[in-house]
């Protein structure tokens, strides 16, 4: 057993921690959010530059090979700069998707356009009935001469808008519950037929409302066997989760440490308000729910890492307690700011919106609870 | 003792559902900007409650309120919750004009109430500072008497909705003497006057509630002071207590829970619904439960402030558990809403209904254990007060 980094890892976190110490204030953030565009892609150019975008790519791919681990390490450290570039949903969700079922053609053009800093993709997986359930599927795609005809919307797809290609879960045979008769189609944003409106999210990301109306697109498109795309959606699903929950353990080491810090520098009553122990009880508990995370989310990594058994059920786990305690931690972080906490001149307002996001993304405490509870 | 509704009683009832089903306009209900109800609509339903003689059912009878028993008063309170009506915005009828009609002169009373119950004119607070909040007192916004007048200098800071007021009721320090309750007074400053600024906070919610407000050599007539000198303190205690009941919003996330209950009904979950979903349905209950028994500590308090005792520090109980259920409401309606909770309502509406207004009432609702005295505030006054620790 061991819990140190090596070398490349640590060299990694480094890099990572030291760019959001440098380039990526809260100030600098809070512009970026308010462009059109919703992320900069002067900064994305620099994630290609410095490596970051080909991490989780294998070496055949172009990449380095990174693992769960290095994921881990980088969305740790994004969270704690609450980075809204679309690494989790173009690299994290949609390389994997790519890798794991991209055909030899998608991956040579896709894979080597998301290293680049060329090319940006985006999950359309989520439908308004579907509530978290990956598999209830009602988007259509019948077979045509040309290869499908696609009908049907996806709601709340990450960054779908800046995104060149849409990797939609699509159904090509069976009812909107079925696992089987799942398929994923490759579809470029702009295709006729294809609609994107953009909404933005609490977080400061970018999501968008898209609707397929009779778009037509070539057999090509197809990712991996028709109508078995269930077990892809669910391993990459439980690859986002993991990166997720890394990014929200990042931002609630960020959430306790700035607390601490305001409540040494804050004075009521002649004094700083940190000498209460009302408060500093519950620092402490936040505290401990971030070390409490951090392991649950180490079990779950390397568990999926060495492929055990029991990893999905880590997984769950970890979705759960990342649920339960990251609202803890956001909560009490903005309540022991006082009238500070409900600005959004300070950044712990705008963790405790991104970690709400999180909590929904993929599924919320219960809906993992439950699973658990079943595995 | 006994809970029963009197015939008297039940004949209100019907009164009050008559009148809501006459005046309360699908407008008036649905008129929300954010997780606020727009100002102008809130001012429009005051009006209207205004010629109904309604406006004030806590003001005593002599200034413009209704005489009505604590059973007429709940029944009202539950009845305009359950149809939807707008809150009444606090600041003038349930805030300043408590302070006005106990301890100001008879000349002050009749130039501020009519107006304040009629909703001609917009109130705000200003009582916390930037370096005074938990702990009020030692607030530093300072006021110099220079003839018939006083000269302000200073800051308040979240001074909700500064931005329509026209006037703000300002604690203010007079003397630097003694301990710092002693010197404090209690001043109403109308906006216009020169040397005022207001600047807007932008907020965890993106909308504009916050505000600072300066004062740069601010002349304010001496008739414009509460009471004596240096008793303004006593005078914001008497408001702050009056504050903390009026903050548990029984009434309110009693509704919240109906609403909530009816679209987990309708969110589809698999081939069910979400009301179906055990984890969901304890939840629920367990929230429901918290509130039948505040529900029945508040009609204790009121009824033994009704009997004449003042208000005391058991509202702070209320203030502490009524906002922790309202939060915790406002959090399972987040989740609800699933993932279009996180679409900020900024735009053309998408998704459902719940979703749509849930994550800006769950994120101004954080600040609801913050203000009026925050929650942790309150224990030390519960065990100080109450408990004698
Ligand atoms: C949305 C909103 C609207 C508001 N509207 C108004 C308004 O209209 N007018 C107005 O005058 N004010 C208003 N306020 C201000 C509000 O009353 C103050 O925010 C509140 O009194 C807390 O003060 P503070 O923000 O300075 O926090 P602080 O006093 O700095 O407190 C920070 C934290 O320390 C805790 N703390 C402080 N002292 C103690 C102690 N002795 N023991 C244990 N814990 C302690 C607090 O509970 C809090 O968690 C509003 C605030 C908000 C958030």
């Amino acid at each position: 057993m061991n819990f140190t980094l090596s070398e490349e890892q640590t060299l990694l976190k480094d890099s990572v921690a030291k760019y959001i110490q440098n380039e990526y204030s809260y100030e600098t953030r809070q512009k970026i959010i308010k462009t059109d565009a919703g992320y900069s892609a002067e900064n994305w150019s620099t994630f290609a530059e410095l490596g970051w975008l080909c991490v989780p790519f294998s070496e055949d791919e172009g990449g380095i090979g990174g693992g769960p681990i290095e994921t881990m390490i980088m969305m740790e450290e994004l969270g704690k700069g609450l980075v809204v570039e679309p690494y989790l949903s173009s690299v994290i969700i949609g390389g994997a998707l790519l890798s794991k079922a991209g055909t030899a053609e998608q991956k040579a053009e896709w894979i080597s356009g998301i290293i680049e800093g060329t090319k940006k993709v985006s999950f359309a997986y989520n439908e308004s009935q579907a509530r978290f359930d990956l598999h209830n599927v009602e988007t259509s795609a019948v077979k045509s001469a040309e290869g499908y005809v696609v009908n049907g919307s996806k709601s709340v797809v990450l960054h779908g808008a800046s995104a060149d290609g849409l990797i939609v879960s699509v159904r090509t045979s069976g009812d909107s519950l079925d696992a089987d008769g799942i398929s994923l189609l490759l579809i470029p944003v702009n295709a006729d037929g294809v609609s994107v409106k953009t909404t933005r999210t609490l977080d400061g990301h970018r999501a968008a409302e898209v609707s397929f109306t009779n778009v037509t697109v070539a057999a090509e498109a197809l990712m991996g066997t028709e109508g078995k795309a269930a077990s892809v959606i669910d391993a990459v699903a439980d690859e986002a989760m993991l990166a997720l929950c890394a990014e929200a353990v990042g931002a609630m080491e960020k959430l306790y440490k700035d607390t601490v810090a305001y409540t040494k520098e804050r004075k009521q009553f002649g004094v700083a308000i940190s000498i209460f122990q009302a408060l500093q009880h519950r620092m402490v508990d936040m505290f401990t729910a971030h070390e409490q995370c951090k392991s649950l989310l180490l079990r779950a990594v390397l568990s999926y890492d060495a492929g055990d058994v029991d990893a999905a059920k880590n997984i769950a786990a970890l979705k759960y307690q990342i649920g339960v305690s990251g609202q803890q931690v956001a909560h009490e972080a903005v309540q022991i700011h006082g009238g500070m906490g409900m600005t959004d001149e300070m950044s712990v307002g705008m963790y405790l919106k991104r970690i709400n996001v999180i909590n929904t993304l993929f599924g919320n405490a219960d809906y993992h609870l439950q699973r658990f509870i079943a595995m | 003792m006994d809970i029963q509704f009197t015939p008297e009683d039940l004949a209100f009832q019907k009164d009050v559902r008559a009148f809501l089903a006459d005046n309360l306009t699908d407008e008036i209900r649905g008129g929300y900007v954010g997780g606020h109800v727009d100002p102008g609509v809130m001012i429009r339903w005051q009006k209207i409650l205004n010629k109904q003689g309604w406006a004030a059912p806590n003001w005593p009878e002599s200034y413009g309120g209704t005489g009505w028993s604590i059973t007429q008063k709940y029944i009202f309170e539950n009845e305009c919750a359950e149809a939807g009506a707008p809150a009444v915005v606090p600041f003038g009828l349930k805030m300043v004009a408590p302070v006005i009609y106990s301890f100001g002169s008879d000349e002050q009373k009749q130039r501020f109430l009519p107006d304040i119950l009629d909703s001609n004119v917009w109130w705000c607070q200003g009582y916390s500072e930037p370096g005074a909040g938990s702990d009020l007192a030692s607030l530093q916004t300072k006021a110099v008497l220079d003839g018939d007048h006083y000269v302000v200098n200073g800051q308040k800071i979240w001074t909700t909705y500064a931005q329509h007021a026209d006037w703000i009721f300002c604690l203010v320090r007079t003397s630097s003497e003694g301990k710092h309750q002693q010197g404090i007074s209690f001043l109403l400053i109308d906006m216009k006057t020169p040397g005022v600024e207001v600047r807007k906070i932008d907020s965890i919610d993106n909308q504009h509630t916050l505000n600072e407000v300066f004062f740069d050599n601010v002349k304010v007539p001496v008739e414009n002071l509460i009471g004596e000198e240096n008793k303004g303190w006593t005078y914001a205690k008497v408001l702050l207590t009056h504050e903390r009941t009026a903050i548990a919003g029984v009434a309110s996330s009693k509704k919240a829970l109906h609403k909530l209950k009816e679209f987990a009904a309708n969110e589809r979950v698999g081939s069910g619904s979400l009301a179906d979903d055990p984890l969901f349905n304890a939840k629920l209950a367990k929230i429901e439960i918290d509130l039948m028994a505040l529900e029945y500590t508040e009609l204790r308090a009121i009824a033994s402030v009704s009997a004449g005792a003042a208000p005391g520090p058991e509202s702070s109980i209320l203030k502490i558990r009524g906002t922790e259920i309202q939060q915790q409401v406002s959090e399972l309606a987040v989740e609800a809403g699933g993932h279009y909770s996180h679409v900020m309502n900024d735009g053309e509406a998408v998704g459902n209904d719940v979703a749509w207004t849930s994550s800006a009432k769950y994120l101004y609702g954080r600040a609801a254990t913050i203000y009026g005295g925050s929650n942790e505030v309150q224990k030390n006054i519960i065990a100080k007060m109450v408990l004698g620790l």
